[in-house]
């Protein structure tokens, strides 16, 4: 029996994902733990690992397919002894994919050209077992069982503008996409295949604002250069635009004095065991930042909370965010229970969290959840700002850079280093007093570390 | 006082169409006609003209009849009883319209309309309504169609006077044989006629100013067409003008002006006035309510809404191609749009045309010079009549398809037909057009064998070097 390679979830939520690459081709031995294919969704990039053993006999989605529907038919493997075209043929059952489509295609030019020459074998497809037209239908739809309609013409010029059928709305009979549609959807640029949102997500993710054609028209179209949207792109503008949209944001600024906790840093630094001629750890102030924050969410309960229509979520553990830029956009990794870590242990975590960021390599959990977030900018030399909500949290806490400042204390002119911090609520779920509290409570972690350690 | 929701000026194929959408869509709707019931089509252009063609044709097989094994002694042509079936069929087709209104029980008024103020059409009696036809009066609509068609256009020295010089309305109704006939324009009423004339045995000279006969066509097929007609015995001058006529007793001199300058003299007994048509934008109060008009025709955007709310128009009065089915394809989108369906203005483009002289030419799309300009890299693919066994059985070898792609999409831009039948034909490549196939689609087409049609799959095979029969 053949066995079907299906897309896998690579978390609970996910419901579609972009085949960026295969690792394997028609032919390849296949080993359990092998991986199979590279699997991108709207935050990370992921491999899939074989579980059986067998041959790869048919690639079913196409490399660059975008959304995959979780659970479709992605490849065909055939089982030790059995026949690889027989496995393929078998499976054909198994909605026809593009990889397919350009087969026949290819057959036809040769036959047309050299009647005798053999028909050169794409390696993606089998020949052999032509539905000429029926298997035109791209990628994921397919897949998903579903038709799109489009003129033969529409899905020709659509395949090769590499735009999505699936992102332009038809205006022929019932629907239908035909050359019109086609062509508006390439004078108004649409994002690339590759970088549609997840359907879930779909409707609240149309910003507001300007159409796209009335952007373009403010500019001489040799004065720019068009970028096609990324998934991640496309969370961040959907989810944040959600955010300042639905969810009524109240600031809080307080300025704390971190004189006390650079000496205690540097303290807890010299004080690392070496390995390797390595410290074993390199605690940070925004590692002190994260800790003393999640104890400040301890300390006031009332602000750990989630605004949800049913009720109030009251957090028992403090999950922060850390927000991390990454090239083309940022991400937010958790470090769980933060509250419960020590300095190293953060500090620790979050350097593998951020490395693995960057690499896009997180896990869906490592970054799905939480229930707060840090954001610092004050290794650019920002002194304060005012951050997003990233919903379901009802907090973040947006930190600016330590700097020497002029304090009056005692009466007294001094110099202290001052860091300017900023909370923002989520009013539905945190009053301006209890945010305030929090605030109050985060500086007092702050300004007497030592408290952060008992 | 009558309330209409649609009343229509004009019941050409424009207006009875949109009239009879208009009903099924449940709209109260009243047509306005002042002359022929179902307009110029049935009565005085496509329909009788086709019946005068069909008589020549049969002619033409009668005179040929040896090349098909046949024995017909001196074949002859009652011209009296040509044009009787001809206005007999004419006369059929045009109640056979009165007809489906009523039974979409369309109010028909007699008269002639003219549009007071948006919503208020005035009525004026005129002569010979038909039974049943409600009387001239005020009239209040919703809306108001102008579907007030297109007559013929006059040149200065070559106005018609319905006894030398012709229209297609004398042309269509002669008394006898010209035996000399000049005709001047050769779009499709001037071949048509020059070809109906000239296979009844008339001496016939066509003048036309454009580089090729039938202007509109691609140029291949019509030097095609040329050859052929020449070879009928047709005299064509091309880029000439007829600069006077001298007009005699029962004769015409025309000086006609040819291309090298110099001029020639040409006597004929009847000279065919076929310089193109005009709207009927005349006496309807448009130029009062502001109604904007271009060259003669009312400017519309596609979906027959003039700049004046409420008013529209559609059909040859609302512009080229000023085709009977243009008209009537207007009419259904312009009543559409008002019952609030979602639809877009047609693709002129996709507007087929035929002309039914011998041979017949039919096209759609592009041509292969207007392609070009377009800036579109071609595939061109030409099949002949020569290699299809329908055509040759029949003793129709000589015949061309031409078809014309897209190089880089595929994309269907033109199909340029000359042959036997080809206007039953042309209408494959229009839905191929209209339902966006490419070249693939069209090549897993099946076609019956033995047809003629078989020619239109060769011709798009022939342009990717596949075709078989050739």
């Amino acid at each position: 029996m053949p066995i079907k390679i299906l897309m896998p979830a690579l978390s609970p939520t996910m419901e579609t994902g972009n085949l960026t690459k295969w690792n394997v081709k028609v032919g390849d031995a296949v080993k359990s733990g092998m991986v199979l294919a590279e699997i991108e969704t709207d935050k990370a990039t992921m491999e899939v690992e074989a579980v059986d053993e067998g041959t790869v006999a048919k690639l079913v989605v196409a490399e660059g397919a975008a959304d995959v529907p979780v659970n479709a038919v992605i490849a065909i493997l055939a089982e030790e002894g059995e026949d690889v075209e027989a496995a393929a043929a078998a499976a054909e059952g198994a909605a026809p994919a593009e990889a397919k489509a350009e087969a026949p295609k290819a057959e036809e030019k040769a036959k047309s050209e050299e009647p005798k020459a053999e028909a050169p074998k794409p390696e993606t497809a089998k020949p052999e077992a032509p539905k000429p037209d029926a298997p035109k239908a791209e990628g994921a739809k397919a897949a998903e069982g579903e038709r799109i309609f489009a003129s033969p013409l529409a899905r020709r010029i659509a395949k090769e503008k590499g735009l999505d059928l699936k992102s332009i709305k038809g205006s022929g009979p019932k629907g239908r996409i035909i050359l019109r549609d086609v062509e508006a959807a390439e004078a108004a640029p649409k994002p690339a295949p590759s970088a549609q949102p997840a359907p879930a997500a779909a409707p609240a993710g149309k910003p507001a604002g300007a159409g796209d054609e009335t952007t373009l028209k403010l500019f001489d179209p040799d004065s720019y250069e068009l970028i096609p949207h990324d998934g991640m792109r496309k969370t961040i503008a959907r989810r944040l635009t959600e955010s300042k949209q639905t969810v009524p944001h109240f600031y809080v600024t307080v300025d704390v004095e971190i004189d006390a906790l650079l000496a205690l840093r540097k303290d807890i630094n010299d004080a690392a065991p070496t390995a390797d001629g390595k410290p074993a750890y390199k605690v940070s102030v925004n590692d002190m930042v994260i800790k003393a924050y999640a104890l400040a969410l301890k300390a006031v309960p009332d602000a750990h909370v989630s605004w949800t229509d049913g009720g109030m979520l009251k957090h028992k553990h403090a999950d922060v965010g850390v927000a991390v830029s990454i090239p083309g956009g940022l991400i937010t990794p958790i470090v769980r229970k933060a509250d419960e870590k020590s300095l190293s242990a953060i500090s620790n975590e979050v350097k593998d969290l951020a490395k693995r960021a960057k690499d896009r390599k997180l896990k869906p959990d490592e970054y799905q959840g939480g229930t707060t977030s840090v954001s610092n900018l004050g290794m650019f030399g920002v002194k304060d700002f005012a951050a997003v909500i990233n919903p379901p949290h009802a907090t973040i806490l947006a930190v600016g850079a330590g700097e020497q400042r002029a304090v009056v204390k005692d009466g007294q002119l001094a110099v202290a280093t001052v860091m300017s911090v900023t909370l923002s609520t989520d009013h539905r779920a945190v009053d301006g007093a209890l945010g305030a509290e929090l605030l109050k409570a985060f500086k007092g972690f702050i300004e007497k570390p030592m408290s952060m350690l008992v | 006082m009558s309330q209409y929701d649609i009343l229509i000026i004009g019941s050409g194929p424009g207006g009875y169409v949109a009239a009879i959408r208009a009903a099924q869509l449940g709209l109260k709707v009243g047509v306005v006609e002042r002359a022929y019931v179902g307009g110029i089509c049935p009565n005085w252009g496509c329909i009788p003209a086709k019946a005068l063609l069909r008589s020549s044709e049969i002619f033409h097989y009668i005179e040929h009849a040896a090349d098909y094994g046949l024995k017909a002694e001196k074949p002859g042509a009652d011209v009296a009883a040509i044009v009787k079936r001809s206005r007999g069929i004419a006369q059929q087709m045009s109640q056979g319209v009165g007809f489906l209104l009523k039974k979409n029980k369309v109010d028909l008024i007699w008269g002639e309309a003219s549009i007071t103020a948006p919503g208020k059409v005035k009525v004026k009696a005129v002569d010979g309504a038909p039974k049943g036809w409600l009387p001239a009066g005020d009239f209040e609509a919703k809306h108001i169609i102008v579907a007030t068609g297109a007559r013929p256009r006059v040149l200065p020295g070559l106005e018609p006077d319905k006894k030398l010089v012709w229209t297609y309305f004398e042309s269509m109704v002669p008394e006898a044989l010209p035996k000399r006939l000049l005709v001047v324009g050769s779009g499709a009423i001037g071949i048509e006629f020059a070809s109906f004339y000239r296979a009844l045995g008339s001496e016939v000279t066509v003048v036309e100013v454009m580089s090729q006969v039938m202007p509109v066509e691609d140029h291949e097929i019509a030097d095609l067409a040329r050859k052929r007609f020449e070879k009928a015995g047709m005299k064509i001058l091309l880029e000439a003008k007829v600069a006077s006529l001298k007009k005699g007793a029962n004769e015409v001199t025309a000086t006609v002006e040819l291309k090298d300058g110099s001029k020639q003299q040409i006597t004929a007994d009847r000279v065919i006035s076929a310089v193109g048509v005009v709207g009927n934008v005349e006496n309807l109060g448009l130029e009062a309510l502001g109604v904007k008009i271009e060259r003669g025709t009312i400017v519309t955007d596609g979906l027959g809404r003039t700049n004046v709310p409420g008013i529209y128009a559609i059909g040859d009065v609302a512009g080229p191609p000023m085709l009977a089915h243009k008209a009537e394809h207007e009419g259904t989108l312009c009543v559409e749009a008002i019952a609030g369906h979602h639809v877009h203005p047609m693709d002129k483009l996709q507007i087929p045309g035929c002309t039914y002289c011998h041979p017949q030419v039919a096209s759609v799309g592009l041509t292969e010079k207007k392609a070009k300009d377009a800036g579109f890299e071609l595939k061109i693919g030409r099949f002949p009549f020569i290699g299809n066994g329908k055509a040759v059985a029949l003793g129709e070898p000589d015949g061309l398809v031409k078809t014309i792609f897209d190089a880089k999409t595929g994309r269907l831009l033109g199909a340029h037909l000359i042959g036997a039948e080809v206007t039953e034909m042309i209408q494959g490549f229009v839905v191929a057009m209209q339902l966006e196939t490419t070249e693939e689609e069209l090549m897993h087409t099946v076609f019956p064998h033995p047809t003629v049609s078989e020619t239109m799959h060769e011709s798009v095979l022939a342009a990717y070097g596949r075709a078989i029969h050739i």
